[in-house]
């Protein structure tokens, strides 16, 4: 089998491939580089943040329009922050979550030869770059990129020209690569799995990709109608979120009838549980990376799998509480605060169980297993932070401030992120047979923790003070007059976070060529990938496997080895 | 200067604010719980050499007692949260004074029903981004929006409320302290969405009173004394409902919309 794909040319096994290996690399590396890009974006926005005003020399050559004489112009700040934001979720992290992981590890982690439909996978993969071309065309149009947030709320959305409607475009698309994947990634679980591999001797990350890919299904639809509606409206004169009387720019337009919050709830609908896909896949990485190196077996891991469930039937129940201030019915604010406090109750039994699963084990602090517990460490700030925004009133002070910038990003870096940089780390030996640079690694690790914590930690701060999120200079406020050195630390370290992710990519790179031979077992785990060798031949398994145990027998005891894989009879 | 909560001048936050600290004191407990175990189990359980885990798949008793927990906690929170909301967007307090609030990319067009008690009359009286309020009393805001989605945003009253084109929004106050504060706009709205900045002056009722009675004086003089004969029309026309739509809105105030007139 390998020989003949051996045989394949070049542009078969590696462009237009349909071996789920190669598909989750080219996800890792466009995601990868997207990761690189949203960053040097953020780079922009901090910089005009810790000094508003203030010339950028060598910005003038590369955008021009944006920063005559270097010096950032509004419309170019606007542009920024939603760029970084879509570029982010849409083409970093959920692609790293699931494309990567999705990918690389459901066939391989349940002893499949690859995915239920290969080619509806190469497909997704390949609806990603023109999605990516297509937002980002945006820049080099009149007028500029999107600039209506990475929630592109109506009528804004609507009047902004033709980089918002590459946007809208492009966001269509990577739903279509979305809802592909999704519906691969459920029939492969459901129909896939190795013998005597029972949906309860799933390892988590499966769980997780699972539910996520239900999630997907479910709601990218509805993202993507609304995107269409939003796209008659902004190109063929429609009015689906357009209400009569409106007066843009002085003239009167003939809209009528459509209704403005409509595009927040259909656009929700889809984001909130678009939230959990991407946090859920990352969970699923800490549940399956602690075990390992704690020695232990996953503490609770049945109220770990319902905990996922639980998170996803409530995730479609929440959406509404991004529109406390919206002037939608008070009453309604009530129930979305009710479901919304009740779906922290999940996440609250995930975190006790990573603590209980780290009690009494013995630790070993690796790089994989660093950032995975900073993903714990951090989830847990971004869960609690929730919890002010959740009750209704505290809301209405802070929404729309720094305190929700804050507190995203600590779910979507502190938590989503650390949870790639966890997964990436932990399966690059099986991905590409080689070993990360350890000490590297851990000072990587380091840098990003305490640079993560000194840029984000004072946005909660400068939320609580009052200080509007998108907003391109703040100092003529006179409740902000004072918040100018606090917004310079944190561009400072947002600037040494961006130089620290140089010491990853040199590391990738480095161990990609000169890494120590990694063998088929480097971290001694129990799941299924890592029974094959590193990387795994084309079909993964030359003999298929068969599953006579849970994915987590760490340390039983009257054992000689303290780990006992899953494929090996009794 | 501290960078914290601003001052707070509304009836209501000092409800918000305490809410807001019981939060803090809940979530600051479980963070301290959470990451304090997960560093002592880090130090205490590092592995080495010869030390083996303990082999155990969890404990039902202690995983009902962990979910019932944060559980109770949080709906007491939301209960304790229904009371202060349905205190600030239940039904407001009977009031006399209402306040029209027209928001435009970039600014806020601030509008009083004049004598006759009504929005959208030739009485009404109008100014931009300027909004004056009286201490003590309850008033009744109306925001609206010609254009895109704004918010209005003055953190010492501790809320927001959008302005939706197509909708009528509302949110009363009563501000407790005079002085002059500022209206930010927290809902992006486009390029100048950071400069839509506007001024609230609150002042006591009878300089609230003689402010409103200069201003409808300047906006609407009484008849000329003497009426020059020949000139038809002695009442004076109504300025604003007359004017076109076009010119610079910026300069003027908004001109009412079809949708303006349908009464709040
Ligand atoms: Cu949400
Ligand atoms: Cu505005």
């Amino acid at each position: 089998m390998s020989t003949a794909t051996q045989a394949l040319p070049f542009w078969r096994k590696y462009l237009f491939a349909t071996d789920h290996k190669v598909i989750g690399i080219q996800f890792l590396f466009t995601s990868l580089v997207m990761l690189l890009v949203g960053g040097l974006l953020a780079m922009l926005i901090r910089w005009q943040l810790g000094w508003p005003g203030q010339p950028l020399g060598f910005m003038e050559k590369i955008a021009p329009a944006g920063m005559p004489g270097g010096v950032m112009v509004p419309e170019f700040y606007n542009m920024l922050f939603t760029m970084h934001g879509s570029i982010m979720i849409f083409f970093a992290i959920i692609p790293l979550l699931v494309g990567v992981f999705g990918n690389y590890l459901i066939p391989l982690k349940i002893g499949a030869g690859d995915m239920a439909f290969p080619r509806l996978n190469m497909i997704s993969f390949w609806l990603v770059p023109p999605a990516i071309a297509i937002v980002c065309t945006g820049f080099f149009l009149e007028g500029g990129a999107a600039a209506s947030g990475w929630t592109a709320y109506a009528p804004l959305s609507t009047i902004l020209g033709p980089g918002q409607v590459c946007w809208i475009v492009g966001v269509i698309v990577l739903g279509t690569s979305s809802i592909m994947g999704g519906l691969n990634y459920i029939t492969t679980v459901i129909n896939l799995r190795a013998p005597g591999l029972s949906f309860f001797r799933l390892p988590l990350s499966i769980w997780a990709l699972f539910i996520t890919a239900i999630i997907t299904v479910m709601a990218t639809p509805v993202l993507a109608s609304a995107l269409i509606l939003l796209l008659c409206d902004s190109t063929l004169g429609t009015s689906f979120f357009l209400p009569a009387g409106l007066i843009i720019d002085g003239v009167a337009q003939a809209h009528s009838g459509g209704q403005v919050l409509l595009w927040q709830h259909l656009f929700w609908f889809y984001s909130h549980p678009a939230v959990y896909i991407m946090i859920l896949p990352a969970m699923g990485i800490a549940s399956e990376i602690l075990p390992v190196f704690a020695r232990k077996p996953l503490f609770g891991y049945h109220s770990m799998v319902y905990a996922i469930m639980g998170i996803a039937v409530l995730g479609f129940l929440v959406w509404a509480h991004h529109m406390f201030a919206s002037g939608m019915n008070p009453t309604l604010g009530t129930s979305f605060m009710l479901s919304t406090m009740v779906i922290a109750v999940p996440s609250a039994i995930k975190t006790f169980n990573w603590l209980g699963t780290l009690w009494r084990g013995a630790i070993r602090l690796t790089t994989p297993m660093l950032h995975a517990l900073a993903f714990v460490s951090m989830f847990v700030i971004g869960g609690l932070t929730g919890i002010f925004i959740a009750a209704t009133p505290v809301d209405l002070y802070l929404h729309d401030t720094y305190f929700i910038v804050g507190h995203l990003h600590y779910v979507l870096f502190g938590g989503s992120l650390f949870g790639i940089f966890a997964g990436i780390t932990f399966w690059f030996p099986k991905m590409f047979g080689r070993m990360l640079n350890e000490t590297l690694g851990k000072l990587h690790f380091t840098l990003t923790f305490l640079g993560f914590n000194a840029v984000m930690f004072p946005m909660f701060i400068l939320g609580i003070a009052g200080m509007p999120r998108r907003i391109y200079d703040y100092r003529q406020y006179t409740h902000l007059a004072h918040v100018g050195e606090m917004n310079q630390f944190m561009s400072v370290a947002a600037f040494l976070l961006g130089l620290a992710q140089l010491l990853f990519i040199a590391n990738f790179f480095w161990s990609l060529f000169r890494g120590r031979k990694a063998g088929d077992n480097p971290w001694q785990a129990t799941t299924l990938e890592w029974a094959t060798s590193s990387p795994p031949p084309h079909g993964n398994f030359t003999t298929p496997p068969t599953v006579y145990r849970g994915p987590y027998e760490y340390s039983v005891p009257g054992r000689a080895q303290d780990w006992w894989p899953q494929n090996v009879p009794s | 200067m501290r960078v914290w909560l601003p001052e707070r001048i509304s009836t209501y936050a000092p409800a918000i604010d305490r809410l807001f600290y019981i939060v803090l004191a809940i979530t600051g407990t479980a963070f301290v719980l959470v990451q304090g175990t997960l560093l002592y189990f880090l130090v205490r359980y590092r592995g080495g050499a010869g030390r083996r885990a303990t082999y155990t798949h969890g404990n039902t008793l202690v995983e009902i007692i962990w979910t019932a927990v944060p559980a109770a906690i949080l709906i007491v929170l939301a209960f304790y949260s229904q009371r202060v909301w349905s205190y600030v967007r239940g039904t407001p307090p009977a009031t006399d004074l209402q306040v029209q609030i027209l928001a435009e990319q970039f600014a806020w067009n601030i509008r009083y029903a004049g004598p006759d008690g009504r929005f959208d009359t030739s009485d009404d009286i109008t100014t931009i981004n300027q909004l004056h309020l009286p201490v003590d009393e309850p008033v009744l805001l109306h925001l609206k929006s010609k254009d895109v989605i704004h918010s209005f945003f003055v953190p010492q009253f501790r809320v927001k409320q959008d302005a939706v084109p197509g909708i009528t929004t509302r949110l009363w106050v009563q501000v407790t302290k005079a002085g002059t504060y500022d209206i930010a706009c927290a809902e992006l709205c486009g390029l100048g969405h950071y400069r839509m900045r506007g001024f609230l002056t609150a002042e006591p009722r009878d300089t609230f009173a003689q402010w409103l009675q200069a201003a409808e004086l300047e906006q609407h003089p009484p008849p000329a004394p003497e009426p020059t004969a020949g000139e038809p029309g002695a009442e004076s026309a109504p300025t604003s409902a007359s004017a076109p739509s076009a010119p610079a809105p910026e300069s003027q105030p908004a001109s009412p919309t079809p949708q303006e007139l349908l009464h709040p």
